[in-house]
């Protein structure tokens, strides 16, 4: 924070936590926030818009082609038309993880994410090691988090950097072919759906 | 004005360690107190001090070091919040600090509830994509540069890419230009491109051979020469 005054730069701020109640407090009492509506965000994110969502349109792509192809050439409409749609969702663009090709997102300028399918970000996506690194060394850093790419795999590094957000359809695992698309949505990570990680299929 | 070559501008920085490994049933807010401030930060930015989601991302890379890196994610948005309230005089400099202690049990005298200067300033229309009469200057397959430049204030620039040349992969829908709406100065629509770049062309030839594409607004790009 920019402070002013010998008192603010020599004493610790008080905590994060404490600092979130009383800035509550202070909009509260003049009326400018309302916690009920508070309440209703947070128990929105909690419960309703995460990463099952991007689940269920993988889902659906791997099991209606037709579908698979609208997904792919107008993500924002396809995904809506599952009902998933809001803040941080203005334009998505769906890229296809292959055998060859594999894509990875990111946003270096913060931690941009595109909240109707997968929810808030996760520790990782925030995290600056993961922002600075890879789109540095993506090979190294999806090693790091416990992704092996073969040599001759292609990786592309989609940083976003505008509104436009990034999902990656992932590969469907081999061994999956006779499940249905219920079946298949437990298998579907958020980690995959940014590209750092990729489906397995049932153990 | 304080430019995005600031502490938000990550890409590429060293030392910051390993990753962490994904977790698979990390709880979406680690913390209780971390959903409050995400809810207060959506409606500081959203309604009591701004309806400018570009404001807020020009808030954060004005915090300082601890109050961007120490206070976690959440802390950070806090901070931001905080200082977009100062900013349009809502709250006075100081306020949350000197509640914050009385909260805790300290004897402080809150200041004075300041006379709020918000920006005068509404959005033409909701979210950040807009239409753009003048067809887009570049095409699929243009090779373009970014351009090698600081600018001062807000930019959707990162250092990485400056100077360095591309290739246009996608013409995305147009978009208000962060640079000017951060600062209250208008939307300034502009079409925007999904660039994509060589590792080696960024990152040098001992680079790992990799792609990479990022959106970049059209005044940020020239022909490449």
């Amino acid at each position: 924070m920019t402070t002013s005054g010998s008192e603010a730069e020599s004493a610790p701020r008080p905590s994060p936590s404490l600092r979130t109640e009383a800035l509550e407090q202070l909009l509260t009492e003049r009326g400018l926030v309302d916690p009920s509506v508070m309440d209703k965000f947070i128990a929105n994110y909690e419960t309703n818009v995460g990463p099952l969502n991007g689940a269920k349109v993988v889902a659906k792509a791997w099991t209606d082609p037709e579908y698979r192809q609208r997904l792919l050439k107008e993500g924002t409409s396809a995904i809506e038309e599952l009902g998933f749609a809001g803040p941080q969702g203005e334009h998505i663009v769906v890229v296809e993880n292959t055998p060859t090709v594999h894509n990875v997102t990111v946003c270096t300028l913060c931690s941009c994410y595109p909240w109707p399918v997968l929810g808030l970000p996760p520790s990782w996506y925030k995290d600056p090691a993961y922002r600075a690194r890879v789109v540095r060394e993506p090979r190294t850093v999806l090693s790091e988090m416990g992704l092996d790419l073969a040599d001759d795999v292609e990786i592309i590094v989609r940083d976003s950097s505008s509104e436009v957000r990034w999902l990656v359809l992932p590969e469907r695992p081999a061994g999956t072919e006779d499940l249905t698309e219920e079946e298949l949505i437990p298998l579907i990570t958020r980690d995959a759906l940014v590209g750092v990680a990729k489906v397995q299929g049932p153990a | 004005m304080v430019g995005v070559d600031g502490i938000a501008d990550l890409g590429g920085e060293d030392g910051w360690g390993p990753v962490s490994r994904p977790t698979p049933d990390e709880p979406v807010f680690a913390e209780s107190w971390e959903g409050r401030a995400f809810a207060l930060t959506l409606l500081t930015m959203g309604r009591v001090s701004g309806r400018n989601l570009d404001a807020f991302r020009h808030a954060l890379e004005r915090l300082d070091r601890p109050a961007y890196f120490d206070d976690g994610y959440y802390g950070r948005w806090l901070n931001a919040a905080e200082l977009m309230l100062t900013d349009s005089a809502i709250l006075a400099p100081g306020a949350v600090d000197a509640r914050a202690r009385r909260l805790r049990g300290d004897d402080v005298t809150e200041p004075e509830i300041p006379e709020a200067a918000k920006p005068d300033y509404a959005p033409t229309a909701a979210g950040s994509l807009r239409t753009v009469e003048e067809a887009p200057a570049f095409a699929v397959g243009d090779v373009v540069r970014a351009k090698d430049i600081s600018p001062a204030g807000h930019t959707k620039l990162p250092r990485y890419v400056r100077g360095h040349t591309g290739i246009v992969e996608i013409i995305q829908p147009a978009h208000l230009l962060p640079d000017t709406h951060a600062h209250f100065l208008g939307e300034n629509p502009q079409h925007v491109y999904s660039v994509r770049f060589d590792s080696h062309e960024l990152w040098g030839a001992d680079a790992e051979t990799f792609g990479l594409t990022i959106e970049l607004f059209e005044s940020y790009l020239e022909p490449a020469p």
